[in-house]
Parts: structure tokens; C-alpha cells; sequence
């Protein structure tokens, strides 16, 4: 079948379509979205419910400055973002790598409080209901920090051999997108965990 | 793109070697080849849940039988329900969808080739996970084998107390694979929806295929991705200690089944809205109209995705919700009842006044007619919760959803497998066999799936290996049976159709039903970048303008 | 008349019909047993099952008549708007849709979902918001893999499989309210006539009530797959008049009669595994994993309806459960003949 008759001169049609990697990324943080709302719902389904060991208002304290480090991250990485689009591909690596290092901050502090409640106060994933729902909660947001880590490097790693130009901004948005997503979850996990949750 | 168009060019090149073949299949992005792969595996996987099927009703076709062990036909009963709905169901509605949005939209490929070769191989290795349980789940206490916890798995049934060795791990590992594989498809899908579409072909002007299949893919994300997390929980708490439905640590078996169910119920959504797109492209093709109520079409299946979201507990009327739960859960259900019927309805109009051919496809999409009809209303009397208190969990139940699934959903996918098989293949299947298919398969699901409502009427419960005579189950029970040999028969006449049609059929040409959407305009099989040049179109049916310039849809909506 | 389509058609309308009638002639004439209304559930003979029924009929004629409509309306447009023979090839009009018909079948639905809400929110008020009489007999049940426990806490009875309550008139109701609560894994109570099922969960207490208005005896199993032998986990519950209850209760409520010499089959059972997992009021029997044995005599069955109580089934329990019920969690108790005749001996003085 001849299809040149479906198809009139192009000039007369203005046809704009969304960017497939925005909407493929949107969609990926929607379904990560449900993901992280199961394990919230659990975590605030058994507030209270342990029928021993610590509870989180003996052993959490509200670890306000890795918080600010990870939250700053999603300013750094915006005015990364601008950078580029800007030409400014020395203030995009430095702002990038400044947002790598304050991920990289924040996953050292989750670290160390965990180091901190194993090993001083005797919480694991297996002790109560309480470290069940802390720590794969807290650890399946850290899985998400340390997947957007590696993918940041490798950006990095490009960066520095001079192969990240202005043409691949959008391609930088769809990850920015990743790492907001990231951001946005913490500040949720905070709230149900060290506010709530004590 | 890569591939390679599948008509061959004549040149002195050799033809390729089987390995080579292999190797273009296995490594190929192209939608339609994905698509075929898809659709083959889930034939393959009927076939086998088939078996299980089979296997089940003989044992059940009088008290007291012993084909089988207990222990055999538990794991037939879980392994014939995963296999079903993760493993047949789910690939063959990705497989058309991969198959045709594209076509239909005027693109020229999905949004992102390569994911959606990750997609199949995710959801064909669940599949082979799944069933390598067979030999490779016994743990350190040899008591490993396929699982046997039901498909819906509850806990704490699936605790290491009560499920030793790996067969529990090998039904959860199996889906949490092919979960990623199902929700990198339907991010596929919707980017492919929104951003691919051919110039002038606005939502509002897209093919309900493509529509169906965009809050399918909504439902998708948002539905499996709760089964991915109550996985992840029931593995820890198997492997780490956790406690999420560990009921002597204080956790909650209850839980469990509403993270199953949250998923459990949109994915009959995800199952049933495709086989909707189908009928909504194939009823007015044969009834010679356009659907009837576009927008409204629209309008419902988006409410459907919507409300689908909040009836989950009605799976769980028994388990002591409380009676304003159980309220709440009997209106939301109601509810969803409403957009449903709007459908059957506007599909009855669409076939009102036009001019009816029965070819097979239509054949198939009147029984669907018929059946889904059936299945909606049996859903409604179990929607009333105080009478699901009786006929929850008992063959009633068994015989709602297998009348949605194989007399809604399998009837459609039939009705597409002969539509558009001339397009897939370049060939026409035989009409006679075709409508032999269809009268052995009718009379098999009906002698089945009919009379499968009275055990549960008369209070025989699901998921049991054998029952007491004298209850007056028995008779039923060898009716039930018997139709699954003339259903097993119309299998065997499809696919020896299919493989018979493939090789000796008379050629198709690119639109042998006068049809009216995209995928028609261009040679069937489709080439490999699939338009000569990308359509711009005007109307929901372009080729109908083409054929009738004096009278375009343009000029009527 | 409807016209039939074609003769192929009336030829499966046909044969269906056949096969149809020729079923409910096999039925009718299929040996019920002593319990005619069996696990039917629609001959309700308790309220709750009565209250379920009477929605059920509002529920099936609404479904009933919407089922007829549509199928009128399906069969209609087959017959009407088929394609003839001698079509001329033109396309028939095109209706894209009409405002005022789709509002009219958003409506109705909409009329239709209202009056079963309103009459299905009712019946659940109705039996789950049921108040409790301070007469009602209070039953504790327990469910195990692959058996139900009973206890009657303001009796101080423990028993195990076949529920015993009395019979309750309307004039002067006698319910019994049951706790449901599970030992292990997930399980569901349901006695089609007397009640719908409500599920066993451990960690999660339910509750649910019967007033049986007939005495007899009642049959059920296990609703919620629970494990290998979940088809096995039957259910008896015995309704008898208050006079009959009463003593059935105090029967249950004495210790198991001791003789004054310990007989061979009582020493086999205090020093094998027995008394780990079965406890015999009376004496140092006192496990809880399996049934209480105090009174085994008094009841019908054994394994939990899975075999008749009789001395040669008893017997074969004990030597080789597997084979009346294979999966259930008893042990095969490895005795000799002379051990296992003693057992079944001393067993069969548990009245």
C-alpha cells in the first residue's frame, strides 16, 4: 500500500513531542516511588509494635548534617546542569564532582551510624520489628545513593577526557531527575524515621 | 536499528547458517522480532501450564482419587497459577503491544530498543528460574522442589519454618526478575506512547490500543513494583532474620496479603485492558462502524485505572478487616463495575447497525462479549462481602477468574492472533480450521468453567487434592474435567493452524480485513524500519480517509 | 422466536442442553449421605448464613436480570445486523457515539451500584456488628496444621476437631461466639450452612458467631491453604439440644478415667514420644502440639474427619499416618504389633 498520500508537505505541521528520556525516567521514578512507599507503609505500620530491644528514641538521633550535605547535593547538581547549558564545561566538572562528594558524604554518615548501632547498641535487621523496617528502609534508600554514585562517576570519568559537551545537557537533566528523586526520598525517610518514627 | 528486514535480498551472498539466524533473533532490538519472541515463550509456558491444569482435574475427577500426592498437586496448583499470569499472560499481551504500538502509531521502532530486549530476557530467565526449581531447590534438607505456597504465596506459609528448602526462593527470585522485566516493558510503553507518535496524531486521535496499552503500562509501574518490594521483604526475612511477617516477633501475616493484593489486583488490570484493546480495534473492523463513544472509551479505561488502584482488600473479606473496611472495599469494587459496563455497552453499539462478519476473530470477540459479561456480574455478587463470606476461596472464585481470564482474556488474544497473523506472517490462516478452534474451544469452556460455579455454590474450597463424596461435588467435578479435553483439543487445532498457515498460506497482502489503523498501510510481513516514509494523519482512522475521500473521519470528530 | 443463526448453532445449543440435563439427572440420583443440604449454601440454618442468603437472592436477581438485558441486547445485534448474502458492499452509516445514551448507561449502573451497596453495608452491620448476648456459649478455636483446637474457657473444656454447641431458638437465643486464633499458619473457618467462613490468623484474633436453629450435625473444612494436607482439615460441628449440651459438657469437663492398675497401653503411650504432643487429662500426659486425647472415644472421627474413629483406623494412625493422611505432622510411632495392639487398647478406654 502507497503511504505517499498520508503523507502531505511538512512544513505545514508544528508537531512537538515530549522527550523520551524525561518521560522513561519519570516513569522509572514513579515505579521506584511505589517501591519506597511499601517499605514506608511497613516501617509506619510497626511503629511501636517491637516486643523488645531498642527503640528508636533510645538509639536515633537525627542526623542533621548528612541530611544538609545530601540536600545540597540536588542544588550542586543544578547548577552543574546550568553549567553545561551554558558552555561552562570546567564549572560543570567542578560542580559535579562537588555533588559526587557531598553523595558520597552523606552514604559515609549512614555508614557510620550503622556502625554506631550494630556495634554499640546491639540493633540489627533481625533484632525486633524496629531494625527489620530501619534498616531496610534507610538501606534501600542507601542502595539508591550508591547506584546514583556509580552512575555520576562514570559521568565524572567521561568529564575529565573532555567527552561531556553542551549537546548531552538533556541527557544530564535525565540524570539530575534520578538524583532529585534520591533527595525527595530522603526527605520523606527523615520524616517518617527520625521525626515520626521516634 | 540493526536488524535485518526479513524478506531476504537476492543476492550471491550464502544464506546465512542456523547460527547466524539464531544469533540475529537472540541479539535483535527490533520491536516486531521482540515481539514474536514474546508471544513463542508464552505459547510455550500455555502449553506447560496446560499440563498442570490437566494434571489437577484429573485428580479431581472423583473423591478420594490419588493420581497424584498432596505435595504434587500443591505445587501443581502454584506452579500452574505463576505460570499463567507471569509467565503466558503477561509476555504474550507485552509481545503484542511491542508488536504493534509502533505500527500503530506511525513510529518506527519502541522508545528504547535496547531496554526492551533487556524486558524479554528478564521476564524469559524468570521463567526458566521458575521452573529449574524442579531440580535444583533442595536445600541442606533435601526438601526442596517447585514451590508449593499457592501463587499468592501468604505468609507466614512461606516462612523457613514452614516452607524448608528453596522452592519458596525460587518462586520469589523467578518473579522479582521477571518484575524488572515487566516494568522496563511498560516504561517502554509509555514513552513510546507520548513521545513517538506520527505528526497530527494527537491523544485524542490515537488507536484505543494505544491507549489501553498506555494504562496498562501506568498500572504496571505502579502495581508490580509493590510485588518487587513485599519480595524483597520475604527474602529477608527468609535469609536475614527480618521480621516483616514474622507473626511470633510481633509482624503481620495480614500485611503480606496487602502488599499482594495492592499488586494482585491492578495486574488483573494489566491482564484485562489489553485484551479490551484488542476487542476495541477487531469489533468495529467486522462490524464495518467506527467504536462507538471514542472519548468515553478513554474516559472509562482511565477510570478503571484509577479506581483498580483501591478495590484490593475485596480479596480479603475473610481475613477480619472489620466491618467499615470491608465497607469501604464493597463500594470501591462496585464502583469499578460502572466504567466496565460502559465498555460492554459501547462495544454492543459499535456492533449495532453495521453490517457483521463472522470471521474467526469476530467469532471470538462475541464469546468475549458473552463471557466477560458472565465474569463481570459473578465479580459483583462476590463484591457484596457478606456473600464472598461464602463464596470467597471456594471454586466459585476459581470459576470467576478463570471465566475472565480464559473466556475474556484468552478468547481476545485468540480474535488477535487471527487478526493479525496475516500481518505478522504475510500469510492467511485457514478459515475452517479457525472456526473449528473456536466451536471446540467454546464447548470445552464452557463444559468447564460453567459448571465450576456449582461446587463452590454447594461449598467446595479451592486448593485441595481431594474432597469427600456425598457432598454432591462429585458429578460437577467430572463435567469440569471432561471440558478440558475438548479445550486441549482446540489448542492443538490453533497451533497447528498457525504453524500449517505459516508455511502453506495463501498471501495476505498488507490489509486483507479492509481495516483502518496504521499498521495496515504497509507490507505484511512489516519491513524492518516499517513505513517508507512516517505517516502524517488527520483522523483516529487514517486508512478509512484514504478509502473514502468524500467522506473522512476528520470532518465528523 | 429468535432465528437461529445457522444450523451449526443450533446444533451446540443443543447438545449443551443435553449434557446440561443429563448432569442434573446424574446428580440428583448421587448418594448424599446422611447430610442431604450437605455444604450447600444456600440452605442456610443459622442467622448469619440466613442473613447472607437473603443478599444473595437480592444480589443474583440484580445480576439476573442485568445478564438477560445485555444478552438480549448481544443476540439482537448477532442476528439483526449480520451481513446478509446479498449485501451491496457499501459501509453501513458511521455513529461515532451519542452524549445522551452514554449518559443514560452511566446512570442505571450507577442506580444499580447504590441499592447493592446500601443492601450489602447492612448485612455486614448485621453480622459483624452483632452484639453478644451474655448467655452465649464462648468457644476458643485454634487452628494447627492439619487439625482444629476447641476450648470452652468458662467450662474448663479442651477438645479437639468436632465443635459441640447447643442448639439456639429464636424465643431464647443461645449463641456461640467463637475467637478464632491459629497456632502456626493461616487457616478459615467455614460451615456453608451455619455461617460465612472467617479466617484463622496467628497474631491477629478474629471473631464470629452461629445460632444453628436445628440440632444435627454440620459439615465444613479448611478454607485457607495451609499446608500439605489443607484438603484433610475437616470440619464437623455437632448442634444438640441445651439438655444434650449440658452433658456433653460434663462429660468432657471430667478427667480421663483411670483404672487402678496402669494398663500396657497407657505405660507405651507416658514413655514413648506420645505425651509430647498429646495431652490426657488425669495424668502426665500434657503436650499441646497435637490433639487432646482425654475424651477420643467420644468423637466420630479421627485426623481431623479424615478417617471414621474406629479401632482398626486408630490403629492404623498410630503406625503409619501417611497412609490416611500423608503430609499431616503425627510421626509414624515405629511399635511392634503387641506395642501398637496395647496402644489402641488403652486408647479406646478414653471415653
Amino acid at each position: 500500500m502507497n503511504t505517499a498520500h498520508l503523507t502531505p508537505p511538512r512544513t505545514e505541521l508544528e508537531w512537538r513531542l515530549p522527550s523520551r528520556g524525561r518521560v522513561g525516567m519519570s516513569a522509572l521514578i514513579a515505579a521506584e516511588a511505589a517501591i519506597f512507599t511499601i517499605f514506608v507503609v511497613a516501617y509506619l505500620f510497626y511503629v511501636g509494635k517491637s516486643l523488645s530491644g531498642p527503640t528508636p528514641r533510645e538509639v536515633l538521633s537525627p542526623p542533621f548534617f548528612y541530611t544538609f550535605c545530601l540536600l545540597s547535593s540536588s542544588l550542586t547538581i543544578h547548577f552543574a546542569s546550568r553549567s553545561l547549558r551554558r558552555w561552562n564545561f570546567r564549572r560543570f566538572g567542578a560542580w559535579w564532582l562537588l555533588t559526587i562528594t557531598l553523595g558520597a558524604i552523606f552514604l559515609y554518615g549512614t555508614a557510620s551510624e550503622w556502625h554506631r548501632l550494630i556495634y554499640r547498641d546491639g540493633l540489627t535487621i533481625s533484632t525486633n520489628l524496629f531494625g527489620t523496617t530501619y534498616y531496610s528502609l534507610v538501606g534501600l534508600h542507601g542502595f539508591h545513593v550508591v547506584v546514583g554514585l556509580v552512575c555520576l562517576s562514570t559521568v565524572m570519568v567521561f568529564t575529565l577526557f573532555g567527552a561531556v559537551k553542551q549537546e548531552h545537557a538533556e541527557r544530564i537533566d535525565v540524570l539530575s531527575l534520578y538524583w532529585h528523586f534520591v533527595d525527595a526520598v530522603w526527605i520523606v525517610v527523615f520524616t517518617v524515621v527520625y521525626v515520626i518514627g521516634r | 536499528m540493526s536488524t535485518e528486514s526479513i524478506a531476504w535480498p537476492t543476492t550471491t551472498a550464502a544464506s546465512p547458517s542456523f547460527v547466524d539466524h539464531l544469533h540475529t533473533w537472540v541479539t535483535t532490538v527490533d520491536h516486531k522480532r521482540l515481539g514474536i519472541l514474546y508471544i513463542v515463550y508464552a505459547l510455550i509456558f500455555l502449553v506447560i501450564g496446560g499440563v498442570e491444569a490437566t494434571v489437577m482435574r484429573i485428580q479431581l475427577i472423583r473423591p478420594h482419587n490419588d493420581f497424584v500426592s498432596p505435595q504434587v498437586f500443591n505445587r501443581m496448583f502454584t506452579m500452574h497459577g505463576t505460570t499463567m499470569i507471569f509467565f503466558v499472560a503477561m509476555p504474550i499481551l507485552f509481545g503484542f503491544a511491542n508488536y504493534l504500538i509502533p505500527l500503530m502509531i506511525g513510529a518506527r521502532d519502541m522508545a528504547f530498543p535496547r531496554l526492551n530486549a533487556f524486558g524479554f530476557w528478564m521476564t524469559a530467565f524468570g521463567g526458566l528460574l521458575l521452573y529449574f526449581s524442579l531440580v535444583g531447590a533442595n536445600g541442606l534438607y533435601g526438601a526442596g522442589n517447585a514451590p508449593d505456597v499457592g501463587w499468592f504465596a501468604y505468609a507466614p506459609l512461606t516462612s523457613q519454618t514452614f516452607s524448608v528448602g528453596h522452592s519458596t526462593d525460587f518462586w520469589t527470585l523467578a518473579l522479582l526478575v521477571s518484575g524488572f522485566g515487566s516494568i522496563s516493558t511498560a516504561i517502554n510503553i509509555v514513552a513510546t506512547v507520548l513521545c513517538m507518535r506520527c505528526p497530527g496524531m494527537t491523544l485524542a486521535k490515537m488507536p484505543l490500543f494505544a491507549w489501553l496499552n498506555l494504562v496498562m503500562a501506568g498500572l504496571v509501574i505502579l502495581a508490580v513494583s509493590p510485588l518487587t518490594a513485599a519480595q524483597i521483604m520475604l527474602l529477608l526475612d527468609r535469609y536475614l532474620g527480618a521480621h516483616f511477617f514474622d507473626t511470633q516477633a510481633g509482624g503481620s501475616a495480614v500485611i503480606w496479603m496487602h502488599f499482594f493484593w495492592i499488586f494482585g489486583h491492578p495486574e488483573v488490570y494489566v491482564l484485562v485492558l489489553p485484551a479490551f484493546a484488542f476487542a476495541s480495534e477487531i469489533i468495529p473492523v467486522f462490524s464495518r462502524k467506527a467504536i462507538f463513544g471514542y472519548p468515553v472509551m478513554v474516559g472509562a479505561t482511565v477510570a478503571i485505572g484509577f479506581i483498580s488502584m483501591s478495590v484490593w482488600a475485596h480479596h480479603m473479606f475473610t481475613v477480619g478487616m472489620g466491618a467499615n473496611a470491608n465497607t469501604f472495599f464493597v463500594l470501591s469494587t462496585l464502583a469499578i463495575a460502572v466504567p466496565t459496563g460502559i465498555k460492554i455497552f459501547n462495544w454492543l453499539a459499535t456492533m449495532w447497525g453495521g453490517k457483521i462478519e463472522f470471521k474467526t476473530p469476530m467469532l471470538f470477540c462475541i464469546a468475549f462479549l458473552f463471557q466477560f459479561l458472565i465474569a463481570g456480574l459473578t465479580g459483583v455478587m462476590m463484591s457484596a462481602a457478606p456473600f464472598d463470606w461464602q463464596l470467597g476461596n471456594s471454586y466459585f472464585v476459581v470459576a470467576h477468574f478463570h471465566y475472565v481470564i480464559v473466556g475474556g482474556i484468552l478468547f481476545t488474544l485468540f480474535a488477535a492472533f487471527y487478526y493479525w497473523f496475516p500481518k505478522m506472517s504475510g500469510k492467511m490462516y485457514s478459515e475452517i480450521l479457525g472456526k473449528l478452534h473456536f466451536w471446540l474451544f467454546l464447548i470445552g469452556f464452557h463444559l468447564t468453567f460453567d459448571f465450576m460455579h456449582v461446587p463452590g455454590l454447594l461449598g467446595m474450597p479451592r486448593r485441595i487434592y481431594t474432597y469427600e463424596p456425598g457432598r454432591g461435588w462429585d458429578t460437577w467435578n467430572l463435567i469440569v474435567t471432561i471440558g478440558v479435553f475438548f479445550q486441549a483439543a482446540g489448542i492443538l487445532v490453533f497451533l497447528g493452524n498457525l504453524l500449517w498457515s505459516y508455511y502453506r498460506g495463501k498471501d495476505a497482502g498488507s490489509d486483507p480485513w479492509d481495516a483502518w489503523t496504521l499498521e495496515w498501510s504497509t507490507n505484511s510481513p512489516p519491513p524492518a524500519y516499517n513505513f517508507a516514509s512516517i505517516p502524517v494523519v488527520k483522523s483516529r482512522r487514517p486508512l478509512w480517509d484514504l478509502k473514502h475521500p468524500d467522506d473522512p473521519d476528520w470532518k465528523y470528530e | 422466536m429468535l432465528q437461529m443463526r445457522s444450523s451449526m448453532s443450533r446444533f451446540l445449543a443443543q447438545t449443551i442442553g443435553l449434557l446440561f440435563w443429563s448432569a442434573v439427572a446424574v446428580w440428583a440420583s448421587e448418594p448424599k449421605g446422611s447430610f442431604p443440604d450437605g455444604t450447600n449454601i444456600f440452605a442456610p440454618a443459622s442467622t448469619p448464613a440466613k442473613s447472607i442468603f437473603g443478599l444473595s437472592l437480592f444480589v443474583l436477581a440484580v445480576t439476573g436480570a442485568i445478564f438477560l438485558v445485555v444478552f438480549a441486547l448481544l443476540l439482537y445485534c448477532v442476528v439483526k445486523f449480520r451481513k446478509r448474502r446479498n449485501d451491496d458492499g457499501r459501509e453501513p452509516p458511521q455513529v461515532y457515539g451519542s452524549n445522551q445514551v452514554e449518559l443514560a448507561w452511566t446512570v442505571i449502573p450507577v442506580l444499580i451500584v447504590v441499592a447493592l451497596f446500601m443492601a450489602t453495608a447492612r448485612v455486614i452491620a448485621d453480622v459483624q456488628k452483632a452484639a453478644r448476648p451474655d448467655n452465649a456459649i464462648e468457644v476458643i478455636a485454634i487452628g494447627h496444621q492439619f487439625w482444629w483446637e476447641y476450648r470452652y474457657p468458662a467450662f474448663g473444656v479442651v477438645t479437639a476437631n468436632e465443635l459441640h454447641v447447643p442448639v439456639s431458638d429464636d424465643t431464647h437465643p443461645t449463641p456461640t461466639f467463637i475467637k478464632l486464633l491459629s497456632a502456626d499458619t493461616d487457616h478459615s473457618f467455614w460451615i456453608p450452612r451455619l455461617a460465612g467462613k472467617t479466617d484463622l490468623i496467628p497474631n491477629h484474633p478474629n471473631s464470629m458467631w452461629i445460632d444453628p436453629h436445628e440440632t444435627g450435625v454440620y459439615l465444613g473444612q479448611c478454607a485457607q491453604y495451609c499446608g500439605t494436607q489443607h484438603a484433610k482439615m475437616l470440619l464437623r460441628v455437632y448442634v444438640q439440644s441445651q439438655d444434650e449440651f449440658a452433658r456433653w459438657i460434663q462429660e468432657q469437663r471430667q478427667p480421663a478415667t483411670v483404672g487402678n492398675a496402669v494398663s500396657q497401653g497407657q505405660r507405651i503411650f507416658e514413655t514413648t514420644a506420645c505425651i509430647n504432643c498429646h495431652t490426657v487429662a488425669g495424668t502426665v500426659a500434657n503436650g499441646r502440639f497435637g490433639p487432646d486425647l482425654t475424651h477420643l472415644l467420644s468423637r466420630d472421627t479421627i485426623a481431623a474427619g479424615a478417617a471414621k474413629n474406629t479401632p482398626e483406623n486408630l490403629r492404623q494412625w498410630i503406625l503409619n499416618p501417611a497412609a490416611i493422611k500423608p503430609g499431616s505432622l503425627m510421626p509414624a510411632m515405629q511399635l511392634s504389633d503387641p506395642e501398637l495392639d496395647a496402644l489402641t487398647t488403652y486408647l479406646e478406654t478414653l471415653r
